[in-house]
């Protein structure tokens, strides 16, 4: 009976991650002082702030949460135990049970009830403590959120958001490592973030929540405890980012490395060394949106560069990566001066074994051996 | 509140025309009034309800003349409806899924006429009798069959996906529409609105998990929330009884109150949903009730409905039809003559008639990306293009 709950984040787990990491105390204090104020110091001090994507996250639910009572958090231990990975903490504390809610671990169910309370008027949050177990409520995603404002002739829409990690995680092998942007990606009706750093973090998941669609909002558990500078302006309750828009994270000249999720700061990292290496530019592109997807920006930059890499985790096949080289062919042939590369998650389920795991993912390497190739370096 | 269940082991034919028997025993009207809006009390049969760890309703229900006609006329609209909708379908003029209701025509009116404008209701895709109820005319149901414009989806949803004011679908996934009505009371109970949700899925749908999820929930929250277990015996084309270890769909959230209703008596339909409605406002929580009720048609056009069941057993049913069993007493009790009765059925026959002809001259959505694209996104929210067949068709 017990089995299942362990493969499931355990407070063992997460306390071991986050002691390794140095931000601990940026934590901390997210989990001690409500969101909004601590922003509202920040904006009187000024200048940019180190955050944790956690902590953003945790800044949007709490500034939405506070603004717009339509809102409410439902998920598995989003409540009581703070969430299985902290995203939520000190929400029921500030909101109360009414707008923090912990549900049965019935994924079909909850998400579908979220999915109606969306129907009937309200503004749900619905957390999937990792996005391998909304797999258990993908029908009610597609089926029910994403195509009912099309199939009742524009009468009824729905707006709620589903959040939670997705992609790449460290050990915990198949059914927990699965990277679902092209799942979703692929579906009219659907808008799908998914965000990198911590301004992103913020920014795309109060637009998702604010978005009057059924929004997904991919994130990664590996980024939860990375710290980034927020500027000032993003430490505001009125900061949000359009959905839909790429940011270019680090402009060059003779590469395009297009990106998402935890695979930007490994571009970033990759783009950093072959300028080291080779005194290449890169050109490194946060996609932050899956759905709809910044055609305008990718294909700009190819314009510029003539060479297009794609960098993302999921499976090869019919993949966020495939879609991207396939636009390039459709709006940047005659542009490109070598064919499109694409580096991927490996087309296997994700082993257990760590030496195993890194061969299935990218790894920064990985990146600067195939822009080096792409280049003819 | 948690009474003893009312023991009976009768199979379900058994109990119907045992209803079926009692019509004739209650009839009382010695205290029918002349006026057609003044209320009375009328009886129902004594078998109409069997419950589980719950108190029955009044074996007695109030209304007008003016509201036994209006159910008797009500129940014969969605029966011309569906009969329209089966000969434009067999005329070709209705595509792909038509699932008709015919048969169980006193559930739809029956609950409709229990519960108000501000209470909810959802249902699978055997919808169009709760489409029209819940406010949708006969010609925009009718046009949306037939793919039209002015359909009451624009064309765009078709028999199993029809909205309307405080109604949501029309829902074609088995069993999904379940949580999606626990989480419109959830909403209910958010907004502290004085209302309920009629929850409704059928027999088949009885079996899935997410259907079982949402018990739990409804119960856990104490959600305003009637589910409804409409049982047409037949789940597509496989009988309850070979589907289900357990056929008393009533008490299958074992922790949730439940009552077995007479379906094909709209007012035990009545009386029933009236009494839940009191219960679950009264903050009681959650209630099971399952609509014993017949299906004359096939599960959908394309089924005949003769594979899995033999012609006996339809004509039985037919005989105890919900709208020949409320002109029975009807008459009886002097509310409705024959004639008037006649009337309603030909003024109904005529009306339908006018709205399948007034909802043929309706144009079809004009073949264009405007149309093709729009409402896939909230309209202010879109994206800023939506792609076509090839890159040329892109929308912007």
């Amino acid at each position: 009976m017990a089995a299942p709950r362990l493969f499931r984040p355990t407070a063992r787990l997460l306390s071991s991650r986050l002691a390794s990491t140095p931000l601990r105390p940026a934590f901390r204090q997210s989990a001690c002082a409500p969101s909004v104020l601590r922003s509202r110091g920040y904006a009187t001090e000024g200048g940019p702030k180190e955050v944790t994507v956690r902590d953003a996250l945790n800044e949007a639910l709490a500034e939405e949460l506070e603004s717009n009572q339509k809102t409410f958090v439902l998920g598995e231990e989003v409540a009581q135990y703070n969430g299985a990975y902290k995203v939520t903490r000190g929400l029921l504390d500030r909101f109360g049970p009414k707008r923090v809610i912990d549900t049965p671990i019935t994924e079909a169910g909850f998400c579908g009830l979220a999915v109606g309370a969306a129907l009937a008027g309200l503004h749900p949050i619905c957390e999937f403590m990792t996005f391998n177990f909304a797999m258990q409520a993908i029908d009610q995603i597609i089926n029910s959120a994403a195509k009912t404002h099309y199939m009742s002739g524009g009468i009824q829409p729905c707006n709620v958001t589903f959040r939670g990690p997705n992609g790449f995680a460290a050990g915990v092998a198949a059914q927990h490592s699965q990277d679902y942007s092209a799942w979703y990606g692929s579906i009219p009706g659907l808008k799908v973030v998914s965000p990198w750093s911590s301004e992103d973090a913020k920014g795309l998941l109060k637009a998702a929540i604010r978005d009057p669609n059924p929004v997904v909002v991919l994130e990664n558990e590996l980024m939860y405890g990375q710290a980034f500078p927020m500027s000032e302006a993003s430490q505001k309750n009125d900061f949000v980012l359009p959905i839909g828009k790429a940011k270019i994270e680090r402009p060059g000249k003779d590469l395009t490395i297009v990106s998402v999720s935890r695979c930007v700061g490994q571009s970033l990292n990759a783009a950093a060394e072959l300028k080291q290496k080779y005194g290449v530019e890169a050109e490194v592109v946060n996609l932050r949106s899956i759905k709809p997807l910044d055609v305008e920006t990718v294909i700009a930059s190819l314009k510029k560069t003539g060479r297009l890499m794609v960098v993302e985790s999921g499976f090869p096949m019919f993949g966020v990566s495939s879609e991207i080289m396939a636009l390039s062919m459709e709006y940047g042939f005659d542009y490109l001066t070598a064919p499109a590369v694409r580096v991927t998650g490996a087309e296997v389920p994700t082993p257990y074994a760590v030496g195993l795991e890194n061969m299935s993912f990218p790894q920064e390497d990985t990146v600067v051996s195939q822009a080096a190739k792409l280049l003819r370096l | 509140m948690w009474t003893a269940t009312r023991a009976t082991l009768l199979p379900l034919r058994a109990h119907r025309s045992i209803s079926r028997r009692g019509l004739a025993q209650v009839a009382d009207i010695s205290n029918i009034p002349p006026e057609n809006d003044k209320k009375f009390t009328v009886p129902i049969p004594d078998t109409s309800f069997e419950t589980y760890n719950f108190d029955p309703p009044a074996y007695s229900v109030e209304t007008t003349k003016n509201e036994l006609r209006q159910l008797y006329r009500d129940m014969t609209m969605i029966r011309r409806l569906e009969l329209a909708a089966d000969g434009l379908y067999k005329e070709r003029k209705i595509r792909g899924f038509c699932h008709l209701s015919t048969g169980q025509e006193a559930v739809a009116v029956g609950i409709e006429h229990a519960i108000s404008r501000e209470d909810k209701l959802i249902t699978a895709y055997r919808s169009h009798g709760f489409t029209l109820m819940r406010g949708g005319t006969i010609k925009s149901i009718l046009g949306e069959l037939l793919g039209r414009r002015d359909g009451i989806a624009h064309g765009k949803g078709g028999s199993m996906h029809m909205y309307a004011r405080s109604f949501f679908g029309g829902n074609g996934i088995v069993g999904a529409n379940v949580p999606l009505g626990t989480g419109i009371a959830f909403a209910q109970q958010y907004n502290d609105t004085d209302n309920v949700t009629i929850n409704l899925y059928g027999d088949g749908a009885a079996n899935q998990g997410q259907v079982h999820e949402s018990y739990n929930m409804a119960k856990l929250w104490n959600l305003p929330v009637i589910f409804g277990c409409e049982n047409n015996k037949y789940g597509m084309g496989t009988s309850a009884e070979r589907a289900s270890a357990m056929t008393e769909y009533y008490k299958r959230a074992q922790y949730i109150p439940g009552l077995r209703v007479d379906g094909m008596d709209v007012l035990a339909v009545i009386a029933a949903v009236r009494h839940g409605r009191e219960y679950v406002k009264a903050g009681n929580g959650p209630l099971l009730y399952e609509y014993a009720t017949y299906r004359y048609a096939g599960h959908s056009m394309s089924d005949p409905g003769i594979a899995y069941r033999s012609r006996d057993e339809l004509q039985q049913q037919r005989a105890n039809d919900p709208i020949g069993n409320l002109k029975t007493r009807l008459v009886d009790w002097g509310v409705l003559t024959e004639d008037e009765a006649k009337s309603i059925d030909r003024e109904v026959r005529n009306t339908v008639g006018q709205e399948v002809r007034q909802a043929e001259q309706m144009p079809a959505p004009e073949a264009t990306p405007r149309i093709l694209f729009e409402d896939i996104y909230v309209p202010g929210s879109e994206p800023a293009q939506r792609r076509g067949r090839t890159v040329d068709e892109t929308w912007y």
